[in-house]
């Protein structure tokens, strides 16, 4: 089945003319004239980008911060004019580059409720129906006559997206709104997010938290330095920016000091179809003794560990192995690393200079947990 | 694009952007808006001490007081339109990077905040002149026109000048050295009767301003009032100031439409 293309995107490219330093009084204007010297640099900042984006895609942009993610999005948004390249938008859009545009610490929460109202494209009449609504979601109607300025940042955040969701639009375009807020707001952002999956709404969704593309988004693209490095379905896209950045932060961390020349671990690992061998190589000369941890990484967290320390001390040179079982791991990207630790003060005496990373390929269905629990379930009626 | 500048978004959200200005102006204040109209009243009482009790300015012009403050109130119009507008797309700057509104729009909501303002000072005017018992001439329409006249010069000033602040920020400064002379070389605080040489009377009533100023005076208060027409003696020369007013306004217009879709990255 054919589907509608809603956002097209061919050869798009942007550049920007960074002034060197305050460029913008006309006796700069002059003298820079008079020195035929250039008062700016030319930024590239997005190269030849082309893709496109069918009705009810949930569609992510993902890349590290400075990659040119939210210069596109504010291309798309229509905010800034492309240097070259064209972008074709069916249907009306509204950008979400941040939450509570406009908003103004001196009127009060129900003034800025009708002022961000209108920045959405609804009059007074349409307001008054929602402001209920809004309200309610927010959870602070003690405070709706209140000013801004006297709102925590929380509250902010609250009363900006129970406006924000109000948004009626073709397209609606996010950015990374998700990094804001306590847990229980992130779950109120995911839920919105689930639902407008459901109603098969068209997004286009911006961040760097893979668990976010995998979970919700149906197709992606990964930018690095304003290129597309990957057009294609979430779960690839995730990896591969896993696997860069990995090898980026492990790059990073050959260079960093090593904790001492006397103590040395090394980690390399053969994959097998269930199962990782990991092989450690260790040289110390702490005379108690030491042992040598192993722990699974995702997404900068720990969540599996297994350390020698309850067996026997380790000293002098040695290898240690372990088998670890990969049928536990749901689909993702891990890393592993392995460290010596003193076994008396478990202080840390060395570290892997390189990271092994694996990654877990399925199809289960999973809303980003790490771990699978094993199945025994007991039925009774 | 005149398409949609009426749309019903484009309504909603210029209504909101213009009631937030206002909510805004007096923002702290004990007295609130009634500032809006204190402000004419109190200019009133200073004019009538300094330039009647005082200088004793204006002899043969009827109603000099109310005279001197309808040209008050209609410069100070024109000063709080334009630099209310030449930082606007700078001081809406938020509004401008982050979301999609039409750059235009940020213009007019502040030039009807001024406008508000005018219609507000035009009121005390009228009280006065009920008062003063200056009578009601046939021409009195006519001053609706030279306020259009006033709006349409400075609309297109507004958007030259805002275009202009978001590239060069001197320009604002220039702006006000250029208000301050207009201030003084337009009849505003003297009658033009006091210039004798004919020809400085012509250049002076080339400007656009001092055609409106005179023309609101002529029509609404005395015909003791040199207009633009008087003084050129008719012909084709009183056309000048209109002349000047849509160069203006077109000049403004396609380089703020040129110079728009550059502003978010440049702010």
């Amino acid at each position: 089945m054919e589907k509608e293309v809603v956002i097209s995107v061919k050869g798009l490219n942007k550049t920007f003319k960074l002034p060197h330093e305050n460029a913008g009084s006309i006796k700069n204007v002059l003298v820079g004239f008079m020195n035929r010297k250039r008062g700016y640099e030319i930024q590239e900042v997005l190269k030849n980008v082309s893709f496109e984006i069918n009705k009810g895609d949930f569609f992510g942009i993902v890349g590290r911060n400075g990659s040119g993610k939210s210069t596109l999005l504010k291309l798309l948004a229509g905010i800034y004019t492309p240097t070259s390249g064209s972008i074709n938008v069916k249907g009306m859009l509204t950008p979400f580059i941040e939450l509570g545009v406009g908003f103004n610490p001196e009127l009060t929460g129900r003034e800025n409720v009708f002022l961000n109202g209108s920045l959405l494209g609804f009059n007074r009449k349409e307001m008054l129906l929602m402001y209920d609504e809004i309200v309610e979601f927010s959870e602070i109607e003690r405070f709706m006559d209140q000013k801004l300025k006297n709102y925590s940042s929380g509250m902010q955040v609250r009363l900006a997206f129970s406006i924000a969701i109000q948004a009626r639009s073709d397209i609606l375009l996010l950015d990374e709104v998700l990094a804001v807020g306590d847990a229980a707001f992130q779950q109120k952002c995911f839920n919105y997010f689930e639902k407008l999956k459901k109603q098969k709404s068209t997004v286009v969704f911006v961040t760097h938290d893979m668990g976010a593309v995998r979970r919700f988004c149906t197709k992606a693209i990964y930018i690095k330095n304003g290129k597309i490095i990957c057009n294609g379905t979430p779960t690839d896209v995730a990896d591969v920016y896993v696997k860069e950045n990995i090898e980026k932060a492990s790059k990073t961390e050959k260079t960093s000091e090593v904790i001492s020349n006397l103590h040395e671990v090394e980690l390399n690992t053969i994959q097998k179809e269930n199962k990782i061998i990991l092989n450690i190589v260790y040289k110390t000369d702490n005379k108690e003794g030491a042992s040598v941890g192993i722990s699974v990484v995702k997404d900068g967290i720990s969540i599996a560990e297994v350390t020698t320390a309850h067996n026997k001390p380790l000293t002098g040179k040695g290898k240690v192995s372990y088998e670890l079982t990969t049928d536990i791991f749901n689909e993702g990207s891990y890393y592993i690393n392995a460290a010596l630790f003193n076994l008396e003060n478990r202080g840390l005496l060395a570290v892997t200079k390189t990271n092994k990373s694996f990654i877990i390929k399925g199809a289960d269905i999973t809303r980003g947990a790490a771990l699978k629990l094993k199945d025994t379930w007991e039925y009774s009626q | 694009m005149f398409k949609h500048i009426l749309s019903k978004r484009n309504k909603a959200l210029l209504s909101e952007l213009v009631r937030t200005d206002f909510k805004l102006r007096y923002q702290g204040s004990i007295l609130g808006y009634s500032w809006s109209l204190l402000n004419p009243l109190l200019m009133f009482v200073i004019l009538y001490v300094v330039f009647v009790k005082f200088l004793k300015l204006g002899h043969g012009i009827p109603h000099f007081p109310i005279y001197l403050l309808a040209g008050i109130v209609v410069w100070n119009f024109f000063i709080e339109m334009t630099v209310q507008s030449t930082t606007s797309i700078v001081g809406r700057g938020d509004l401008i990077r982050k979301i999609r509104i039409p750059r235009w729009m940020i213009v007019v909501s502040s030039s009807i905040s001024a406008l508000i303002n005018l219609g507000l000072n035009l009121i005390v005017i009228a009280v006065f002149m009920f008062i003063n018992k200056v009578g009601v001439l046939d021409t009195l329409p006519l001053v609706v026109l030279f306020l259009i006249e006033v709006y349409v010069f400075a609309l297109g000033l507004s958007l030259l000048l805002s275009a202009l602040f978001v590239k060069y920020r001197d320009v604002i400064y220039i702006w006000q050295v250029i208000l301050q002379a207009g201030f003084y070389l337009t009849p505003i605080i003297y009658p033009l009767s006091l210039i004798t040489n004919v020809t400085f009377q012509k250049i002076i009533m080339i400007n656009p301003m001092a055609q409106a100023i005179q023309g609101v005076r002529y029509s609404a208060i005395t015909h003791e009032t040199a207009t633009t027409s008087s003084v050129f003696g008719g012909g084709y020369y009183q056309l000048i100031p209109l002349a000047i007013v849509v160069f203006v306004f077109l000049t403004g217009f396609f380089y703020f439409k040129s110079q728009a879709k550059y502003f978010a990255e440049n702010i």
